[in-house]
């Protein structure tokens, strides 16, 4: 029996304790009309040895892809200790930290998280994770609408620069609160929200929150400056959308224009965590010291013991669901705790210059990428302004057939963004990190080449 | 000492370079950072030995025995975590081409259909990425299904008053109102109540079964056809399908939909507070609403081809709940123990998790702890109510979960169910064996006699930790909750 200890003579003196004479007794509660019919073809559990071997002929089949693909998951070098570290037993198999003095080795941790991250995002604090950056945008939204209580509105402007798929979860995860999201479009030539085509007229009921995103779903970079403090001045906060990995270049939402984001969200992948289609991930979430009480989520603080000895605890827990129950700030329980383990162990180990170096070599990357592929017939930069680590690209022909003759040459060559982007017509996400050697550079080149002619 | 302590201006762990530091050159400098990040600047050796060290400061299942009532802490195979970091299923880009991850998307369309079976449902969504999610992914499934029928009156939630607090917070998400059902006193949901409060404003209602309580539900049955034949509907949250897996089926018991927390049932790690992942799994009447993305199949020349079910092949959706398609690395763990269980063992599961905690019941009963409902079975867990202690020797039950550190045990669930006064409740699930049950009691029984003798010492608990207890209103009062801001 995989996992069960018992042996008959044991089960036997148990059930004997217990004064019953055999397990089923100890069902005899369930009505009988609800007992469940015996499978028709009892399946007998596999041994480790058999599964590993289902389970290794199916990773293998997945094995050995080359990917130019980013749109809010990217792969990046993630030193051999962060999961070494990150799957001891000790942090693995552990709850919740609810008790405290079981828990300080995850509790400190996720305090440390939170100094890092607030860091990297230049704010005051950080919770300690949500499920994604799709998410942990659709909470900052709930969030901001909660907590400016000078606009009445429960509006909020969204750019479709935005990652789509986050502009979906957004709208799955808050449309039953009442709260409208209103798109905003983008410069054709740029790629970017246009801050000269904002207006709001006198007879505006006015927006809650302003969603910045850097970079773009394009991989451009919004004006967020101008945009933060336009939002700012018309009684807007200001939520940014980040990616973690460029905020250690790029200016941080705590430096948005003259007083900063408000709050500051994205996706946590790119510090230590693998593709693994799609998850799990982790999403982070930070703001002003002054919105502490409407963040949603767990916060992790430092304290003293009746020693007077530090030590960290769970706070603020008046807002969560298992204090509030129905007037919670959000119902989160289980976050990614595990996914925030291995992203502080990364940060500690690359330090701010790895993340420099990451960011840098990510941007010379992608830029090396696009300057081959666009010496390539029928392969145009889709926007002429900076973009940091991924761009789009428009091909002469339609994108779908293009990505299946690059898979079956091992490449994931990009995102198609025809579905979600009709007017740009044939159009590619593309990226290439720090991983992208030149030499798989110049295979996907030639790939695209021999496809296209 | 914090990393932060650790760290020395000007120490670079260069074995983890990556490129070359170079101007980003088409940046405009508006958009460039001012102020560096500051990450701690530590050599690996110190960064392996800190966080080793803290992992340390944990209990874990892995080292200590975790009788968490409501979160079924049983082991969490070695092998599963082995078998899902293998690079073909790491590497994977989630917008990548189907035909480059068919491994992955085959033993995610397999885990589909076995929690089907194991719920006697007709489709399942394995997005939601926790319980949390699951469940608000069920209400708003609910709420699409009344929609979709013109029956927009329906306002109200019902959940049991001893229901985990996600519940009444993922109804309010999804715009309901909630009322609280009471429990009557041998743990079954009030039906008198019940019949008075469903009405054509009744959305649905959520339930555990068995109950937080620790017992299963037995007029199900009833309720079931109550909520039915005033037009509402029944949503399972998951939580305890420990104590039932292969025996009864929430699909035979009448729910329209349920989620799995497979970091419980199917023996996912906590992680120390996650990832989990929330599978939720519907009827016939409320499949078309799952969240997308699903797995679909299509046969091509005798060969199975695994593809996402989005938008356009599932259009009544409620929608996407993650930027991809949930946490897949999660779901393959629950996947590979799926497979070690085989029907057969999934019987066996729901069998042993509720011997040891009968066991273990009888055997606190027999050293003169109460229970809190004795004259029914216990499930996979029970409740151990410490009034009588509290009230002849002074010591709480929290001061018991705090003791019981010190003894090697992590403490059971404490003050939940908030009904039952001083309660523990206590699941010790399958896989610990007679022995740990055993001392286990012995621990509760010293600390009673402790509590006689010397009662400043179960109060002060723990004493053998790496820290006493701590000043949680200090915590909440002088907010540190960022080193670089003290």
């Amino acid at each position: 029996m995989p996992f069960i200890p018992h042996t008959e003579a044991e089960t036997r003196s148990m059930l004997d304790a217990i004064g019953v004479d055999q397990i089923a007794t100890l069902f005899e509660e369930i009505p009988t009309s609800l007992c469940a019919n015996a499978p028709q073809q009892p399946e007998q559990g596999l041994s480790e040895m058999e599964i590993s071997q289902l389970m290794r002929s199916r990773a293998n089949a997945d094995d050995g892809v080359t990917c130019f693909a980013g749109g809010g998951a990217y792969q990046h070098h993630i030193p051999a200790a962060v999961w070494e570290l990150t799957t001891r037993g000790e942090f693995y198999s552990a709850y919740t930290p609810y008790q405290a003095e079981a828990s300080q080795g995850t509790l400190q941790l996720l305090y440390e998280y939170q100094s890092m991250m607030s860091s990297l995002m230049g704010m005051d604090l950080s919770n300690a994770s949500l499920y994604d950056g799709a998410s942990a945008l659709a909470e900052a939204v709930l969030m901001a609408v909660r907590a400016n209580r000078k606009s009445k509105s429960k509006r909020i402007l969204i750019p479709k620069t935005v990652h789509p798929n986050y502009r979906k979860v957004v709208h799955t995860l808050v449309r039953h609160q009442g709260i409208e999201l209103v798109e905003l479009e983008y410069d054709a030539k740029n790629g970017t929200i246009n801050p000269d085509s904002l207006k709001i007229s006198d007879e505006d009921p006015g927006y809650a929150a302003l969603v910045i995103p850097l970079p773009s779903y394009f991989g451009t970079l919004e004006d967020v400056h101008t945009l933060t403090d336009w939002a700012h001045s018309h009684g807007m906060l200001v939520i940014g959308s980040v990616n973690p990995i460029a905020m250690a270049s790029l200016t941080p939402p705590g430096e948005w224009g003259k007083e900063g984001a408000d709050i500051a969200c994205g996706e946590g992948q790119p510090l230590g965590i693998p593709l693994a289609s799609g998850g799990p991930y982790f999403g982070f979430l930070c703001c002003r010291k002054a919105l502490v009480r409407q963040l949603p989520g767990r916060l992790i603080g430092r304290t003293r013991d009746l020693d007077d000895k530090e030590g960290f605890t769970l706070t603020l827990q008046a807002r969560e669901q298992h204090i509030r129950r129905s007037k919670a700030t959000s119902n989160i329980c289980t976050n990614q705790g595990l996914m925030v383990t291995a992203a502080t162990i990364f940060m500690s180990l690359m330090g701010t210059t790895g993340l420099e170096q990451m960011a840098s070599g990510s941007y010379s990357n992608s830029h090396k990428l696009v300057e081959r592929l666009s010496t390539i017939d029928g392969v145009t930069l889709a926007f002429a302004s900076p973009y940091f680590h991924e761009a789009v690209i428009t091909l002469s022909t339609p994108v779908a057939e293009l990505l299946q003759a690059l898979a079956a040459q091992k490449i994931v060559g990009g995102i198609d963004l025809s579905n979600d982007y009709p007017e740009l017509g044939n159009a590619l996400l593309v990226c290439a990190t720090e991983l992208r050697t030149d030499d798989e550079i110049e295979q996907f080149a030639t790939a695209l080449e021999q496809i296209l002619c | 000492m914090l990393i932060f302590e650790r760290s020395e201006s000007g120490r670079i762990n260069s074995a983890q370079r990556t490129a070359a530091l170079q101007p980003l050159q088409e940046i405009p400098k508006a958009m460039l950072r001012k102020q560096r990040a500051q990450l701690p600047e530590i050599s690996e050796l110190q960064g392996v030995r800190h966080y080793t060290q803290l992992s340390q400061k944990n209990f874990s299942i892995d080292t200590h025995f975790y009788p968490l009532g409501s979160c079924t802490m049983k082991y969490n195979p070695r092998g599963a975590n082995t078998l899902s970091m293998q690079s073909g299923f790491l590497n994977r880009h989630p917008a990548a081409d189907t035909e480059l991850g068919q491994g992955v998307m085959a033993s995610l369309y397999d885990l589909q259909e076995i929690l089907c079976e194991v719920t006697g449902m007709e489709a399942t969504s394995l997005t939601p990425a926790a319980g949390a999610q699951g469940e608000f992914a069920g209400v708003a499934m609910i709420r699409a299904y009344h929609d979709a029928q013109g029956d927009t009156a329906r306002s109200e939630i019902l959940v049991p008053d001893a229901a985990h607090g996600t519940n009444p917070a993922s109804a309010v998400m999804c715009g309901y109102k909630v009322k609280e059902i009471p429990t009557n006193s041998d743990g079954d949901v009030d039906l008198e109540t019940l019949r008075q409060v469903v009405g054509p404003q009744t959305a649905g209602i959520m339930l555990t079964n068995p109950s937080t309580l620790g017992v299963f539900e037995r007029e199900i049955e009833e309720i079931a056809a109550l909520l039915h034949q005033a037009g509402g509907l029944l949503y399972y949250d998951g939580a305890n399908l420990n104590a039932i897996l292969g025996k009864t089926r929430p699909g035979d018991m009448g729910f329209d939909v349920i989620h799995i927390n497979v970091h419980k049932t199917f023996s996912t790690p906590h992680g120390g507070g996650g990832p989990g992942a929330g599978p939720v799994v519907a009827n016939k009447r409320l499949a078309p609403y799952l969240p997308i993305p699903m797995v679909g199949v299509k046969e091509h020349e005798g060969t199975s081809h695994y593809h996402w079910l989005t938008e356009a092949e599932r259009p009544e959706s409620i929608g996407r709940l993650s930027a991809w398609s949930g946490n897949v690395g999660v779901l393959l763990r629950a996947y590979i123990y799926a497979k070690m269980l085989g029907t057969t063992g999934m019987e066996r599961v729901a069998d042993y998790s509720v011997l040891n905690a009968n066991y273990l019941m009888k055997q606190l009963q027999k050293k003169g702890f109460t229970l809190a409902i004795p004259e029914r079975r216990a499930t996979h867990e029970f409740i151990v109510t410490l009034k009588s202690e509290a009230k002849e020797l002074g010591v709480s039950a929290m001061d018991f979960a705090k003791r019981l550190l010190d003894y090697g045990h992590h403490a059971p669930t404490t003050y939940f169910p908030l009904l039952v006064p001083e309660c523990l409740l206590i699941e010790p699930t399958e896989t610990e064996d007679k022995a740990t049950l055993d001392a286990f009691v012995e621990a509760m029984v010293a600390i009673r006699q402790e509590s006689k003798e010397n009662p400043e010492q179960v109060k002060e608990a723990p004493l053998t930790l790496p820290v006493r207890r701590l000043d949680d209103v200090r915590a909440a009062r002088e907010l540190d909750l960022n080193w670089y801001n003290q």
